[in-house]
């Protein structure tokens, strides 16, 4: 109902990823093309998933401009709070977090809001 | 691996698991994390001891994360037990800067509802402001008025009495008559000024899109504003005259800003680099008295964008997405919008930029001219009634600078002939009120020099960013006359200073009158 600042990343099978999404950025447009909620699929790898991995994954797929707004370096933007299942990604190991089924990811950013 | 960290005790209560990292090695479980959020809030404002019970307090609600969760504060903490519960009266104002953010019609329609939903659901009489709504401002908002402000009599102490003692004579009498021996200034004062303009109650509002004309104008405004830190800055000053206003047309003497410290880390760098270095104390307190009458509170200010979005998304306060200010991806940032790069990028490095940042602005105080009552609105600016800080000698580099300008201006060839022609063109009524026949029409000089005597009312500040300006047309009314209000005051006062053996105080007197 209300518009957030914030994607999720929800497992649903085994290497099936669904996306709910409105992601920040600094200017107008969405980074996602203006979409709120996503749901895609994560092709199986022979690694296991981690956030790092993600992170590639949704730079090479969902991000349509300016993607630094969003991903700097291997890691989000500074200013990007990243939640796995509600909680503080720096508990979870951050980038080599590995991802479970079912999985619950949130980014919210903390830039340009008051 | 990941079981391990999952394994991370909450630091309070050493049982739960933490979800959260608030500075380095501070873990809060859930519940822990709650309590120490809502304990910050309620601390805040009982240490600072600013609000009076029974003061009513205007809430600024942008819809970003740092304002939602002051509203949930604040109605979480009327509800709080007797003794610790919040009492003073709220109410929330939003200002829809839909126009300058690049929305349509539809989109602020779209806009305006969610928010309105948002605000109803409060339960607090509301008010939803178009940012348009700037040209329709009294000068007086930007008049210092000394004679408004609480006297020191009115302490904190004699207010709770007044307070208590009013909620006993509601209970005991319904005959609505209250005379209280303590406090009464500030009640009556409130009771005064409620009366003249009666609140709009929520259910009776109608809200109607601004006019596409007064739209038109505002886009003008702005698109004479060629860097986007100048817009960021004309947007903040434009929104706080807003702000001052509506508060004092429906009495209310406290306005809360949720500013959170990640913002004003930034803000307190930014003002640096605009050249607000003297205001900082103001511009990134606790409280900013720079109005008088009505203060600037600013409750978030201890909690970092971190802790205020993850208290959001894990409580489920609505937020709302705005989009930035209208800028074109060419365009160069602004320094705001550098500074919050910058800044983040060192907090994430370095945890704790933000705090250190934020102390320090903590540390610096308020110079005793700022607040004292008796400078009067001429020696303050004219957009940010700060006091003017460039009343110093002439053999400083300032003055070089403004020399110089002053020199370039007059032979500026952005001074289209057209200006001059424009003022003939202008109403009777408006040449009436100028009173000045003979600068009148006369030369394409008169735009320079309305240049110079509206820089010539600006703290350095102000006048740095004012110089992106481009055209002073677009200007709402009420910043154009109270320029020429000044103007001519500053005149006359150096006329009459030539008749007068040089008394100040004397000369006040004159002009009082
Ligand atoms: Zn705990
Ligand atoms: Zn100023």
């Amino acid at each position: 109902m209300e518009e957030r600042k914030l994607s999720r990343i929800v497992w649903g099978a085994r290497a099936l990823l669904s996306f709910w999404t409105a992601i920040p950025c600094g200017g107008a447009e969405l980074l996602f093309g203006g979409l709120k909620k996503h749901h895609v699929t994560l092709p199986i790898q022979s690694d296991t998933w981690d956030i790092r991995h993600l992170l590639v994954w949704i730079k090479q797929n969902l991000l349509q401009e300016r993607p630094e707004l969003f991903i700097q370096g291997d890691s989000v933007r500074p200013g990007i709070l990243v939640l796995i299942n509600d909680a503080d990604w720096e508990l979870m190991g951050e980038l080599t977090y590995k991802l479970q089924n079912e999985d619950s990811i949130t980014f919210i950013s903390t830039l340009h809001g008051g | 691996m990941e079981w391990l960290s999952l394994e991370q005790k909450c630091m309070k209560c050493k049982e739960c698991s933490a979800v959260l990292i608030i500075r380095v090695g501070d873990a809060f479980c859930k519940a822990c994390f709650k309590e120490y959020f809502v304990h910050k809030f309620r601390a805040m404002l009982g240490k600072k001891r600013l609000i009076y019970p029974g003061e009513k307090v205007l809430l600024a609600l942008s819809g970003g994360p740092a304002s939602s969760s002051m509203l949930q504060q604040v109605q979480e903490g009327l509800s709080w037990e007797a003794g610790k519960k919040l009492r003073f009266v709220p109410g929330l104002v939003h200002i829809d800067e839909g126009a300058v953010r690049g929305q349509n019609l539809k989109d602020r329609e779209k806009m305006v509802a969610e928010v309105e939903l948002v605000l109803k659901r409060s339960g607090f009489p509301y008010q939803i402001i178009f940012l348009e709504e700037v040209f329709n401002l009294p000068s007086s908002v930007v008049r210092w008025d000394s004679k408004n402000i609480p006297s020191v009599a009115d302490d904190y102490k004699a207010a709770v009495d007044g307070f208590l003692c009013r909620h006993t004579q509601l209970k005991n009498a319904e005959s609505g008559i209250r005379t209280c021996s303590t406090g009464a200034g500030v009640q009556a004062k409130l009771a005064e000024l409620s009366i003249k303009e009666p609140e709009p109650t929520a259910s009776t509002r109608t809200l109607r899109l601004p006019s596409a004309q007064s739209t038109q104008a505002l886009n003008q405004l702005f698109d004479s504003v060629t860097s986007l830190t100048a817009k960021e800055e004309l947007l903040h000053t434009l929104r706080s005259h807003l702000l001052i206003h509506t508060a004092r047309a429906q009495g209310y003497s406290k306005v809360m800003l949720g500013d959170s410290c990640t913002r004003l880390a930034v803000k307190f760098l930014t003002n640096i680099s605009l050249g607000r270095g003297a205001f900082l104390a103001m511009d990134t307190g606790f409280s900013d008295g720079r109005y008088g009458d009505v203060v600037l509170v600013r409750p978030m200010r201890e909690y970092s964008l971190k802790e205020i979005s993850a208290y959001n998304e894990m409580f489920g306060v609505p937020t709302f997405f705005s989009p930035a200010l209208n800028s074109k991806p060419s365009e160069k940032g602004s320094i705001h919008q550098l500074t919050e790069t910058f800044i983040n990028k060192l907090q994430s490095d370095f945890p704790s930029t933000v705090s250190t940042v934020f102390r320090t602005s903590e540390k610096l105080n308020v110079a005793g001219s700022v607040e004292s009552p008796d400078s009067d609105s001429a020696a303050r600016c004219l957009f940010c009634l700060c006091p003017l800080d460039t009343q110093i000698e002439k053999a400083s580099a300032f003055h070089a600078t403004l020399v110089s300008e002053h020199l370039s201006q007059k032979r500026s060839p952005d001074l289209p002939e057209a200006a001059a022609n424009q003022c003939c063109a202008s109403s009777e009524e408006e040449r009436r009120c100028c009173r000045k026949p003979a600068e009148g029409c006369s030369s394409t000089t008169s735009r320079a020099d309305e240049r110079l005597t509206l820089l010539d009312l600006l703290c350095y500040g102000c006048r740095v960013t004012t110089k992106d300006l481009t055209m002073l047309d677009h200007l709402p009314h009420y910043v154009r006359s109270e320029a020429d209000c000044r103007t001519r005051r500053a005149a006359m006062k150096k006329e009459i200073q030539e008749f007068l053996l040089h008394n100040n105080t004397d000369l006040e007197d004159v002009l009082k009158a």
